[in-house]
């Protein structure tokens, strides 16, 4: 009888604990953010930093406040949102197609397998600037910028997760009498589903990098276009404002894909 | 007894960069209509080879392999192949599991389904119909992937070690439920096998090869003294040990 009613007692105790952590880290969470910004605060306030060059979190509300009349800085944020979703879908059809593909025809993958991982080890930075050249001033420039910087990667990872499908499960289709197409669509893709999704979670988060890039060097808007113009203009709270809504987008936007593959990745 | 299977004469090589190897050499035999066939021989002998080329997953070097047609619908396969493991597939239902293939051949007619919900019940597994096969004992899985091929409706079995991963226990039981099952539907089998004891209560005659290149060394037939065969029952009879005893002396020769 002892055991048996202790029992449920260790078990909400468990629980209770269990709870009691979860809400301390979040607790110190939030703790560590806000003591951020205070401090930087009363270090501006103080003059231990200058807050011409360093901000402060008052001048980047300030800021925000300045660049909302007409919408400003929600075109600036949509600008670069829309560059991103655009060069990460394009980066997930390019990749997985060329991934099926090579998986399909392995003779075309062994040609240019040594070219891809040249192309994915070049550091694509270096490719901006003659993008410009090629492209022009504008969106066309950005976009491919981003899609340089994942796609390659994405190529790689798909396509030697394709060929590392367990052989199993494929002689397994061609005994129920299927064909290459099957085993496609059946066992390959199916099987390599989270390692798709895996790859999406890197790529959204590589994709604002190349669109940052991008805007830096051939941009009249977008947050990268914010940053780089009030770095010359001298309006560091832009700059610092810019930074942190980067900050605020890339965990959403990160958020965003865990949210799909909590929904269709994990079991 | 009408013949359903001809094997004659085949040879399969396979091509290695250091070399061709010889698998099997010169095999021929017969399977008949609602016939077990054991094969059992040293490993490399190329049993599964012999299986591969039945099924057409390999191309023989030459020989002949000429199945009698015994399909009167074009909607069934003639030929069913059951691997040692079951690989259901974790992403999909047992249901959607044992469906795989019919997806595969553009088949899930309302026929077919009342037909897998028939087997789901009679085999146990109504109940995990929509359960993920990780939820499954390693006898009901393979259960699920006898109802999978089963689904195809062909008129013979290829088993290629189809009780080898289970523990001993699980491995009577299944095996006892798929002779069963198979007896029931008037099916043909080839059991591959490297248990002697399995050989000879599940079969009605058993072809021993010898080593690498496997050739037809002898063709056994089984004939026990007991009322309504079956792999357990088999394991009692007075006759069970002799042929133990002599299949172990055709394969030790090898070794």
């Amino acid at each position: 009888m002892k055991t048996k009613s202790s029992l449920p007692m260790t078990q909400t105790e468990f629980i209770r604990r269990y709870k009691q952590d979860k809400k301390l880290v979040i607790f110190l969470r939030v703790f560590i953010l806000v003591l951020f910004f205070l401090l930087w605060e009363g270090a501006a306030r103080l003059f231990l930093i200058d807050p011409f060059i360093f901000s402060s979190p008052v001048r980047l509300i300030q800021a925000f406040i300045d660049l909302l009349p007409g919408g400003e800085i929600f075109f600036h944020m949509g600008i670069t949102l829309l560059e991103t979703f655009i060069s990460f879908f394009l980066v997930l059809a390019l990749g997985l197609v060329t991934s099926v593909i090579l998986w399909w025809k392995r003779s075309i993958s062994q040609v240019i397998e040594p070219y891809l991982i040249a192309l994915n080890s070049l550091p694509k930075s270096a490719l901006a600037p003659i993008l410009i050249v090629w492209l022009g001033n504008n969106m066309k420039t950005i976009i491919v910028c981003a899609i340089m910087l994942a796609v390659f990667g994405t190529i790689i990872n798909l396509y030697t997760d394709f060929v590392n499908t367990d052989p199993d499960k494929i002689l397994l289709v061609k005994t129920l009498g299927g064909n290459k197409k099957d085993i496609l669509f059946k066992v390959v893709i199916p099987q390599n589903l989270p390692a798709l999704i895996s790859s999406m979670k890197v790529n959204i988060g590589l994709c604002l990098v190349g669109v940052i890039i991008g805007e830096f060097l051939a941009a009249n808007a977008g947050l990268g276009y914010l940053i780089i113009y009030g770095s010359q203009v001298f309006k560091l709270d832009w700059v610092m404002m810019s930074i942190v809504i980067l900050c605020i987008m890339a965990t959403m936007l990160y958020g965003i894909v865990r949210f799909f593959e909590k929904k269709y990745g994990e079991k | 007894m009408k013949k359903i299977l001809e094997i004659r004469s085949l040879d399969f090589s396979y091509h290695t960069l250091t070399g061709e190897t010889k698998a099997v050499e010169n095999i021929s035999f017969d399977v008949y209509e609602n016939e077990f066939l054991g094969i059992i021989g040293p490993s490399g002998s190329g049993k599964s080879t012999i299986l591969s080329l039945i099924f057409g997953l390999l191309t023989p070097t030459s020989g002949e392999i000429i199945m009698a047609d015994l399909t009167d619908a074009s909607d069934k396969t003639p030929i069913g192949y059951m691997l040692q493991k079951d690989h259901l597939f974790e992403w999909r239902s047992i249901y959607k599991n044992i469906t795989l293939g019919l997806e595969i051949h553009h088949q899930l007619t309302d026929e077919k389904k009342k037909l897998i919900d028939q087997m789901l019940r009679e085999y146990d597994l109504e109940n995990f119909k929509n359960a993920r096969p990780s939820q499954l004992s390693g006898g009901m899985r393979q259960r699920a992937a006898l109802i999978r091929t089963l689904a195809l409706q062909p008129e013979m079995l290829l088993l290629d070690e189809p009780f080898s991963a289970l523990d001993s226990q699980t491995r009577l039981s299944v095996s006892e439920d798929i002779y069963q099952i198979l007896r029931k539907e008037h099916k043909s089998a080839i059991l591959v096998t490297h248990d002697i004891s399995e050989a000879i209560s599940f079969c009605d005659r058993v072809l021993v090869l010898t080593k690498r290149p496997g050739t037809v060394k002898k063709i056994v037939p089984i004939r026990l003294s007991v009322a309504e065969k079956t792999p357990l029952k088999a394991r009692s009879a007075p006759e069970f040990r002799e042929y133990f005893n002599m299949l172990w002396e055709e394969l030790h020769d090898e070794n």
